[in-house]
């Protein structure tokens, strides 16, 4: 177990910038999940830490050491790859020995050391079937347990889930978070997959470009999202965007928003002129539905019944990005109605013209 | 019987023709040359078909003879050793070519292949002289040296192939266990690499158990000599007498093994050659 830190950490391959002074602390015991969308750099600021790649400038530590030019087999990390990589021609407990061997321990440690790890992930019944003959799932757990036989510091996971069916993948994304219950250890996990990250995660780090764009835990992203790419991102349905002008900055702000008239919200814009364009972001539980009254009326196109819950979907007044409403069924909505969209102001966020979302003004009026 | 079928049969009949007289093409050769090396001297030049009566005295004539017996031996000693050394240099050079990127590695891979272009006739005098200045002339090992030098081109390529075909993600879960690109290569490419090591080592075997030429010109004496040229310098009585049942009873007895061979790794053979066209 051991924290990890991140100093300025770049990386160019030839000429092109992959990862931009990336600055990040992973906490002892921590689970940090890197998520964005593909080409962000995510896997390849994991393959940095594990010393697959290297690093072009930057620090990279783990515990207090400066790992920057260790092997991978030094620096004390763990990695289970996406399409597991398990060795064909060796035996599950081979596979996991492997290392272990390697590292020239004795025959009665390897063998205690794969023991206790194939028990923690129940493994011990397939221990002498070779990776072909094991399931999607217990080739994933295989991969984990080589990846843990050698007890290192930290483990990385490189997207270990997306070769799994629907199904599979929920059981697995549980059977992760409750090892990491159990052992406490470290763990960095990529993903592309937001859902995957929300429920894992300790610490989500939101990468874009090669840059992060936002760190926090699950709640923080959802509920306070830095940025208008982190509010689209993270959330399913995604959050409903919509233009809006600057009114007015005193006492909180007004906005006007095309179909919903003036709203007055607690967002401090005091740094924006009256006038400037700002995208207003509300999501699809944070929206209500009612008869539609004046200029406020949107056409419902769609309703999907979950059966727990209804989305609807309306026509946008600008774009073409259909705004998503979404309740607890059953739902009293039908396609071609025309309704007024009520947002719970309290939860609208806003974001400037740079998509920086503007931070809700203190409250010291009220005091 | 109707027009149909019957077209359908003369289809038929003329397929299985066709493939007779593709066998007796290929196989009559060797058919008449093991009847042939089992027939006493008397009755060679009677046109036979069939055996009527065995006789193994070319067989014992042969294997009587020391040099025949020692120019197996050689003959094994150097296909196995261009084999080997083949092999290893091979898997090595294709784990550079395959997996290690650095410049000019196209160049590299284009520079084998040419090499293996030349006819063995352009180098053979070249060859001579490097030889005889290593002092390898009249020696198994100058003859190891030429064929490694023909068969390496054709192993490293296929090698190569296959080489990149190996997920890279196996290597780096390797390098996690921390694995050195030898151990790697051992412990986890080489038990993967089966089906084209067997092709390639045995390509590389029978061209090396095959070879003339080079036998020919870089021996001199009949304990050095490998099997192909012993066998065209069995001589007989007199100059005007080719031996044939003994020159017959020594070709089978080389080609035995071969045959042999290629039954066992016939299906590795088909699948190491076809691994670099098709995703297997």
């Amino acid at each position: 177990m051991a924290s990890v830190t991140l100093e300025r950490l770049n990386k160019t391959f030839g000429s092109t910038h992959i990862i931009k002074d990336v600055d990040l602390k992973v906490g002892d015991g921590e689970f940090v999940v890197f998520v964005g969308p593909s080409g962000c750099g995510k896997s390849t600021l994991l393959r940095l830490i594990a010393g697959l790649e290297s690093i072009s400038d930057g620090e990279l530590r783990i515990a207090d050491d400066v790992v920057n030019d260790l092997p991978p087999r030094e620096r004390g990390v763990g990695m289970v790859f996406q399409s597991y990589a398990l060795y064909p021609h060796m035996t599950v407990y081979e596979n996991m020995a492997f290392g272990l061997k390697l590292a020239k321990m004795a025959n009665e440690t390897v063998d205690e050391r794969v023991m206790a790890t194939a028990r923690i992930l129940q493994l011990e019944e397939l221990l002498h079937r070779k990776p072909k003959e094991l399931s999607g799932g217990q080739r994933q757990r295989v991969a984990m347990g080589r990846a843990m036989a050698r007890e290192p510091r930290i483990l990385l996971f490189d997207e270990p889930l997306s070769n799994l069916d629907a199904s599979l993948r929920v059981q697995m994304r549980n059977e992760i978070a409750r090892l990491h219950h159990r052992l406490g250890s470290t763990m960095i996990y990529v993903t592309h997959d937001q859902v995957e990250a929300m429920t894992l995660a300790d610490k989500i780090v939101v990468l874009r470009d090669g840059r992060i764009e936002q760190v926090g835990s699950p709640q923080t992203l959802y509920q306070q999202p830095a940025t208008r790419f982190v509010a689209g991102f993270i959330g399913s349905p995604t959050m409903n965007f919509m233009p809006a002008e600057l009114l007015g900055a005193e006492d909180g702000c007004r906005v006007t928003a095309p179909g919903l008239g003036e709203l007055s919200l607690p967002q401090d814009a005091s740094g924006q002129p009256a006038g400037a364009e700002l995208s207003l972001g509300v999501r699809p539980e944070h929206l209500r539905l009612a008869e539609a009254e004046g200029d406020n009326r949107f056409e419902i196109v769609n309703v999907e019944y979950l059966g727990n819950e209804v989305y609807v979907y309306l026509e946008p007044r600008v774009g073409d990005t259909l705004l998503i409403h979404r309740s607890e069924a059953p739902s009293r909505w039908e396609i071609g109605q025309r309704v007024a969209l009520v947002p719970e102001l309290e939860h609208v966020h806003l974001f400037d013209a740079q998509d920086r979302a503007l931070e809700i003004a203190n409250r010291r009026r009220a005091a | 019987m109707n027009q149909y079928q019957l077209i359908k049969l003369a289809k038929r009949v003329g397929f299985y023709a066709l493939i007779a007289v593709v066998m007796v093409y290929a196989i009559f050769p060797f058919y008449y040359a093991v009847i042939t090396s089992l027939k006493p001297s008397s009755e060679l030049f009677r046109v036979d078909f069939w055996l009527s009566t065995v006789d193994f005295g070319n067989y014992v004539q042969i294997f009587t003879q020391k040099s025949f017996v020692r120019a197996i031996l050689n003959s094994i000693i150097v296909s196995l050793s261009v084999v080997f050394i083949a092999l290893l240099l091979g898997i090595t050079a294709s784990y550079a070519l395959g997996r290690v990127r650095f410049r000019g590695r196209a160049t590299v891979m284009l520079v084998i292949l040419g090499v293996s272009m030349f006819p063995q006739v352009a180098v053979l005098s070249g060859l001579f002289e490097v030889i005889r200045g290593l002092g390898l002339y009249n020696n198994p090992a100058g003859l190891i040296l030429s064929y490694t030098i023909f068969t390496l081109p054709f192993t490293v390529w296929v090698l190569t192939t296959f080489m990149k075909q190996l997920p890279m993600e196996l290597e780096e879960a390797a390098i996690m266990d921390g694995a050195t690109p030898w151990v790697t290569i051992t412990k986890v490419f080489l038990p993967l690499m089966w089906p084209a090591m067997a092709t390639t080592g045995l390509l590389a075997f029978i061209a090396a158990w095959n070879e003339f030429l080079f036998a020919l010109t870089f021996t001199l004496t009949d304990d050095q000599r490998t099997v192909p040229v012993a066998i065209a310098l069995i001589s007989g009585g007199s100059q005007h007498e080719l031996p044939w049942g003994p020159i017959m009873a020594a070709s089978v007895t080389v080609t035995v093994p071969l045959v042999i061979l290629v039954m066992i790794f016939q299906k590795r053979i088909v699948s190491g050659l076809t691994a670099g066209a098709v995703k297997g």
